[in-house]
């Protein structure tokens, strides 16, 4: 259900365009977007598909800068930046002292002076104020967001659609690298990643280039299939692809051991924020752990309701829905380490009704590379 | 668009009385507010509803929602069909997609709902609540 745009709630550049596309709108982490404009099913279908575009300006970006830069994006980070390549990406947590996550954020070595980190949109300004609170190095931190707009191309037919607008090769840029050059005429970092679980790109770039862009692109995309995809699908698609959401399998309670996330947590890289903490943990073993589950009627799990192990409850679904695509209803829930081993059965409470469910591998979709 | 000859809640159900059997489904502006309907649950034939107590749940991809019975009455039908096309429900509300038909306890409960046009001037100031 759409909700009115308070003087409260931030907006994208894109607002209007939204707006007149007819999309539902929400409030989410403060900004005033888009939920879905003809559907979830058919945006999340598109994106499988075809393609899919995304206005994900209300990210947030933070641009770490200076000699020490990367002592600093060490520091607050789980992950090894150390070992990025410039035009490098990598998936990281921002850490508490505690081990936990303040956010998870995608860190792009620009130079060996220069870092530029993609963060939730709710979470920006309390990260930037984290990092520039433990920035005892020196480096200049600047909280970015207001200085870009970002779309997200995503979907088998995303690079086809994006190569009509630059002149830069799309195809050597692998998952998960970027490049600076012109599209359509605008300035852009063009990162390919996404949050789909497809093959696909982001943007970054000036907003007041913001129109023309998504017009540009919605325009050229019409034979390609081209959806405008809202918060909706970008849920259910990232959900599908076992990715994480803050709030929901990640907050500032849970570390990367818990979340499955040990990909992303190198203890080995030196000092960092939490890292005591989390070896400790590592020795000792967690006491949860997040696992995919699929439901084994039509039943849906809702984030907020609880694992049952017979008639005890033994942890909760952090997000839980139907996945459009595999036509399944799937979740992720912390359950206890020995119920967390795929093809155990487990049992969700669907407001009162016991409806059984099993441990699945995930991601609970993987797409054919 | 709100067929003249039903009877709606403000919480977006509609009821078609015929005799002193209702049809009872959700309206329009209900399943457009709540999008891609995947699954329905409805209450057994012989169930007895309280006028206000939930008949049933509508869930869409993101969303649960439930279904208040517009009037007391005991469930003499379900519409099976939509355990398998639970989509129905988006894209044919107000007929093929009912929900339930309920023997109606007492007609004074659907004279207390609101007719065509009280609704439509209700979902119209909804709707301009959201536009704002």
């Amino acid at each position: 259900m759409s909700t009115p745009a308070t003087a409260e709630t931030r907006k994208t550049a894109l607002n209007s365009v939204h707006r007149r596309m007819g999309a539902k709108m929400m409030n989410f982490g403060g900004w005033d977007m888009p939920v879905e404009y003809t559907g979830i099913l058919a945006e999340h279908e598109a994106v499988r598909r075809r393609v899919g575009l995304f206005d994900v300006s209300h990210m947030g970006e933070i641009e770490i800068r200076g000699p020490r830069a990367l002592d600093l994006v060490q520091h607050v980070s789980s992950n090894n930046a150390a070992k990025l390549a410039i035009g490098q990406a990598q998936y990281s947590g921002l850490m508490t002292p505690r081990g936990t996550f303040v956010d998870d954020l995608l860190v792009h070595k620009i130079s060996d002076t220069h870092y530029f980190l993609c963060v939730n949109a709710g979470n920006q300004d309390r990260d930037y104020a984290h990092i520039a609170e433990h920035n005892k190095f020196g480096a200049e931190v600047e909280n970015a967001g207001a200085r870009y707009s970002q779309i997200a191309i995503q979907g088998p037919r995303a690079l086809e659609l994006l190569q009509r607008f630059t002149k830069v090769a799309l195809a050597p840029i692998t998952y998960y690298w970027f490049a600076f050059g012109d599209v359509s005429g605008v300035d852009c970092l063009i990162a390919r990643t996404g949050y789909t679980g497809e093959d696909g790109f982001e943007i970054y770039f000036s907003p007041e280039h913001s129109e023309k862009m998504w017009n540009a692109l919605m325009d050229a995309g019409q034979p390609l299939g081209v959806a405008a995809c809202g918060l909706g699908a970008r849920n259910t698609l990232r959900l599908e692809a076992g990715m994480a959401l803050y709030g929901h399998e990640i907050d500032d309670t849970t570390t990367p051991w818990e979340a499955n996330l040990a990909w992303i947590c190198k203890v080995d890289k030196g000092e960092f924020l939490g890292r005591d903490v989390l070896m400790r943990q590592k020795e000792m073993g967690v006491q949860r752990i997040l696992a995919g589950f699929e439901m084994n009627s039509r039943l849906i799990a809702r984030d907020g309701y609880a694992v049952l192990d017979g008639t005890r409850e033994v942890g909760s679904v952090t997000s839980g829905g139907p996945a459009p695509f595999l036509k399944k209803n799937i979740g992720f829930a912390y359950v206890p380490p020995k119920l967390s081993a795929p093809g155990t059965p487990i049992a969700i409470s669907v407001r009162g009704e016991t409806a059984p469910a099993k441990i699945v591998p995930a991601p609970f979709y993987k797409r054919a590379k | 668009m709100y067929p003249a000859d039903f009877r709606y809640t403000k919480d977006h159900e509609w009821i078609q009385v015929s005799g002193s059997t209702g049809t009872v489904g959700i309206t329009d502006y209900a399943q457009h507010a709540l999008g891609d309907v995947v699954f329905v649950q409805l209450p057994q034939t012989g169930a007895k509803l309280k006028a206000g107590a939930v008949l049933g749940t509508v869930e869409s991809v993101k969303a649960v929602s439930e279904v208040f019975s517009p009037v007391s009455g005991e469930v003499t039908e379900v519409n099976s069909d939509l355990t398998d096309a639970p989509e129905k429900i988006n894209q044919d509300p107000h007929r093929s997609a009912w929900l339930v038909k309920l023997k109606i306890e007492n007609p004074k409960d659907v004279a207390a709902l609101m007719d065509a046009k009280a609704y439509q001037e209700y979902v119209a100031e909804k709707e301009k609540e959201q536009t704002a």
